[in-house]
């Protein structure tokens, strides 16, 4: 036996889930997926007295549209990478799925449970928090809307009350005049990345910078929006020079990376800057290609 | 010993019945409760994919699973994919005459990745074979012949259908 003993619990509704949550409170640890918590577990890093078992409570498995796309927490990563909702209003979403990890993690891995994981290395945080993703959080008592800005709290860290459970992650649906690019750089597809950033453009009627979000992957404690690079690139009109200065003040003033096992600090600098601009020119490019399909 | 939770599983479609304390990783499960040894057990983290078994269909890692949760599903092990003791799988069929393996414990999770990868991508190439083994590791690094034999297990298949 590999994890340390624990009380299991899998309810079939999400009442008896949140009655379990008001009970036990943080003791007791929701398991989504499990494709994070099971290894941290299986090395005994982590010891949760309770697990609440949320994979029977067929409520949370959903994606539905309506003014924007709601995805039920429970939803996995590959039916949420194959639903064709999601490629044609979140598209920033299909295109980083595929990054997660390997096709048997991406079975099981589920939407809310990377989302409230929080890992700094993760895909999702860094796309919620680029399209201004709300994460519905439920209690026994109550239930709020929290927008991603406030969600993501630092290391591993959520600003989930220990009440309640992230029970769904609502995405905008994608603007007119507006490209995105998800973009990493891995040494080898499916692991972590060195560094990695979702771009969000959009553009005015008259071509020029109307918003731009670039928000990068473990350099931080969490997701790490540049917002310096962003503003850099406000009522500017695209060109490749501006892409090159954003690039430059996202890896210099926007971050200080602390490097990982594969890459150097300087080398995560390096990667950003290029990257920035790669994601920037595809952005626009989708802006571009779009408006002659229009 | 913690409390137990009565669990029933159909293995390769034989069903089982046991009570299983909640901590049992579902790997270990299949090896040691129930016997079925060929799954095999790496790095017990969800890196290495040798523990990749079909979860309703579905490759996922059972070592990063816990028992109690496959508790009405179906699985398929490598024991599985054979019809009878005398008959190979086309895939394995594939990976015998190709030299897919070398030292043989990778073999069964990336027999078991690629069942329904060739499925649903019944024609791959290449680079795709190689994306989609990409969560299998092979301590031998015998990929090149991996690969040669997940093409011919295409080919194999193709001609079935």
């Amino acid at each position: 036996m590999k994890p340390a003993p624990f009380k299991y619990f899998a309810p079939a509704s999400l009442e008896e889930a949140l009655a379990l949550k008001a009970e036990y409170g943080e003791e007791a640890k929701a398991l989504a997926g499990g494709q994070s918590l099971i290894p941290a577990m299986n090395f005994r890093v982590a010891q949760p007295a309770i697990l609440v078992d949320l994979n029977r409570i067929a409520s949370l498995r959903n994606i539905h549209k309506n003014g924007a796309l709601t995805i039920g927490a429970m939803t996995t990563q590959s039916t949420a990478e194959k639903n064709m909702l999601v490629a044609q209003h979140v598209p920033l979403l299909h295109e980083a799925l595929p990054s997660i990890a390997h096709p048997q993690i991406r079975n099981r891995g589920t939407i809310g449970g990377s989302v409230a994981h929080a890992d700094p290395a993760a895909e999702l945080p860094v796309v919620c928090l680029a399209l201004r993703a709300r994460m519905l959080a439920q209690s026994q008592s109550a239930e709020r809307w929290i927008e991603a800005q406030e969600f993501f709290s630092g290391l591993f860290s959520t600003t989930l009350a220990a009440d309640e459970l992230l029970t769904a992650v609502e995405f905008p649906l994608v603007e007119e005049r507006t490209g995105y690019a998800f973009l990493e750089v891995a040494r080898r597809h499916g692991d972590y990345a060195m560094v990695g950033l979702a771009a969000v453009l959009s553009l005015d009627e008259n071509g020029l910078c109307r918003q731009a979000r670039l928000v990068y992957l473990n350099v931080g404690d969490g997701p790490l929006e540049a917002t310096q690079a962003a503003a850099s690139l406000l009522g500017q009109k695209p060109s490749a020079k501006a892409f090159e200065d954003a690039g430059k003040i996202a890896s210099q003033e926007d971050m200080q990376p602390f490097g990982n096992l594969h890459a150097s600090p300087q080398y995560q600098q390096h990667l950003s800057a290029v990257l920035t601009q790669r994601a920037l020119h595809l952005a626009l490019d989708r802006i571009t290609q779009k408006a002659t399909h229009l | 010993m913690s409390q137990t939770h009565s669990i029933q599983v159909t293995i390769n479609g034989t069903p089982y019945a046991h009570e299983v304390e909640p901590r049992l990783l579902l790997a270990d499960y299949i090896r040691q409760v129930v016997g079925l040894s060929g799954t095999h057990i790496g790095c017990e983290h969800g890196v290495c994919g040798a523990c990749t078994i079909l979860l309703d269909g579905q490759a996922v890692r059972s070592c990063i699973m816990l028992a109690v949760q496959a508790d009405g599903h179906e699985l398929t092990t490598v024991e599985g994919l054979a019809q009878d003791e005398k008959s190979l799988h086309p895939i394995q069929e594939a990976f015998w005459e190709a030299h897919g393996l070398q030292c043989g414990f990778c073999t069964p999770g990336i027999l078991m990745t690629l069942v329904p990868y060739l499925e649903e991508n019944p024609n791959p190439t290449e680079t795709e074979v190689r994306d989609a083994i990409s969560g299998n590791l092979c301590r031998c690094t015998g990929y090149q012949h991996i690969v040669d034999a997940a093409l011919l297990a295409a080919e194999k298949l193709q001609s079935k259908a």
